[in-house]
């Protein structure tokens, strides 16, 4: 490890968990060790109330009943579950979903796996903003769609779905309106029941919480929405989601809900500061720069950019035994395939193998923010000095006109 | 994922950047890949002509650090050859040299076509001369 401080810029990954967390979640393990479903002791008596005030902690965060909210081991599950449940429960009034293009893989392989099962699924574009296009959700909702699926705001790009002009068509329709809010909860305001939302998932560990628990958002009344367990065993969380309950996890996942909801304007209002004068740094001072999607429309804490001519994973390791980012070039992943998020918004190939994600996050200072544009705006030199593409650009050369051997 | 020490002084301190006179008929030049792609990588070698060595080897890639590290290993290992020993070059020598885990290999893959590929447009040059 380097003596100095990694600056961490990947959010969106993972959050650290806040200490005052860590310090709620601590006695869980030992002093209180009791499982929430003994309800024959103290000691189960005991975690079941912890349980239950973090249960309320993370429903007031989304302004909702506690009764609504199903603890699962994160948003991946809560992703899964909310689908394959819908589908499962909803079989009899039709077997078609909608969703986008640039969702996560939980919501993506959930619907690939539905479809094996004999389900239909819409995978709508987006738009070059990297936003749904209303009238092409109208359109493709049918007398079999159960249920439209759209992310709150995206993992790579940060950009917010129009959710309310969303709810409402589904609202007409009479389709159930799941959304994975997992970059939205605990760092914007979001409440489902005043967006039409019917099912969300979300999880701790991106809102400073620890990693391992998350929770699904069920609606109770008006409609009353149910799904069908894919967990089974001992029937906790109201037959939905069995497993012992992770006591500690919840815990802290409750305490950090109460922490964002009392500081995310905040924190939003500082970040969104520090995201713009990355953004700016780089756009004066470094020739062909891209922001990807929406910027109107967009979390506060992230930004997407494209440095053309310079491959992003290379960029990257001219820094990152400092800084922490991610790219949208998939140069490690088996496949080679650049973003599908950012391919989805229409960029080329090449501007999607060029992009970095700064995501920001409570942690995040405005020094570090200065670091980085020094160091980043370096690496983006030394890589273009290196690449023959940016020589070619600088002399003219009609990019799109040269024979590339592809390989 | 950590790479190698040697890996990472060719991506820091890359060996032989820059550009050759591609119209010169000693000069020999391999463009290999696309933008699309990922990884572009540009080869360039300068041939003696009396003794029928590689004088010079230089190299531009767009491209990850693997193979930024390739190309440069790549424009050492030319330096000195004759054109038949550098055709020789193997690329799982650089990926032994370099250390390259199994999903970078592609890159050493990339730095033979383009090491071959300027090979081929020398020789092209000098047949028609």
């Amino acid at each position: 490890m380097a003596s100095q401080r990694l600056i961490y810029l990947d959010n969106n990954a993972t959050t650290p968990c806040d200490p005052r967390v860590v310090e709620k979640m601590v006695p869980f393990f030992y002093e209180v060790p009791g499982n929430a479903a003994s309800r024959s002791h103290p000691f189960g008596w005991q975690a079941e109330e912890a349980v239950d005030y973090a249960r309320e902690q993370v429903a007031n965060l989304i302004n909702v009943d506690s009764r609504e909210i199903i603890f699962t081991s994160g948003a991946t599950e809560a992703d899964n579950l909310a689908l394959k449940g819908v589908f499962e429960m909803y079989a009899r009034k039709g077997n078609h979903i909608i969703t986008l293009k640039t969702e996560h893989s939980a919501v993506l392989d959930s619907c690939r796996k539905i479809e094996k099962l004999g389900g239909q699924v819409t995978y709508l574009d987006v738009e070059r903003d990297g936003r749904v296009d209303i009238a092409k959700l109208e359109a493709a909702i049918t007398d079999k769609t159960i249920l439209v699926s759209i992310m709150w705001a995206n993992n790579e790009t940060g950009v917010i779905q129009p959710m309310k002009e969303i709810g409402k068509i589904c609202e007409k329709h009479g389709v159930l309106f799941m959304s994975d809010a997992t970059q939205a909860v605990g760092k914007i305001p979001v409440d489902p029941k005043e967006t039409g939302v019917h099912l969300m998932a979300f999880t701790a560990h991106k809102m400073y919480g620890p990693k391992g628990v998350g929770a699904l958002f069920v609606n109770r009344k008006n409609p009353r929405v149910k799904v069908t367990a894919q967990m089974d065993g001992g029937g906790h969380e109201r037959g939905m989601r069995s497993g012992t309950l992770n006591v500690p996890g919840i815990v802290g996942f409750g305490k950090a809900a109460e922490l964002c909801a009392k500081e995310m304007e905040a924190d939003a209002k500082r970040l969104s500061v520090l995201r713009d004068k990355l953004e700016k740094a780089f756009k004066d001072n470094v020739e062909e720069v891209y922001v990807n999607g929406s910027v109107e429309s967009r979390m506060p804490h992230v930004t997407n950019i494209s440095f053309k001519h310079v491959e992003g994973e290379g960029l990257m390791m001219t820094f990152n035994q400092s800084i922490a980012v991610s790219s949208g070039s998939a140069c490690t992943s088996a496949s080679l395939e650049p973003s599908y998020v950012l391919i989805a918004l229409g960029l080329g190939d090449d501007l999607a193998h060029s992009s970095i994600r700064f995501s920001l996050g409570r942690f995040t200072t405005e020094e570090e923010i200065d670091l980085a544009i020094a160091s980043i705006s370096k690496g983006v030199q030394h890589m273009r000095d290196l690449s023959p593409i940016w020589e070619m650009y600088k002399d003219g050369v009609d990019l799109e006109a040269v024979e590339w051997s592809e390989h | 994922m950590a790479y190698s020490e040697k890996l990472l002084e060719h991506f820091k301190h890359p060996k032989n950047v820059g550009t050759l006179d591609k119209d010169d008929k000693n000069v020999g030049t391999g463009l290999v890949g696309a933008p699309e792609c990922g990884d572009v990588m540009r080869l360039q070698i300068q041939v003696d002509d009396a003794t029928g060595k590689i004088t010079d080897a230089k190299f531009k890639t767009f491209g990850c650090g693997s193979a930024i590290a390739s190309s440069s290993l790549a424009t050492e290992w030319l330096k000195g050859k004759s054109v038949d020993e550098a055709l020789a070059i193997d690329n799982m020598d650089i990926v032994e040299e370099l250390a390259l885990p199994p999903v970078k290999i592609h890159c050493s893959v990339l730095a033979e076509d383009a090491i071959k590929s300027a090979i081929k447009d020398y020789k092209g040059k000098q047949e028609q001369a």
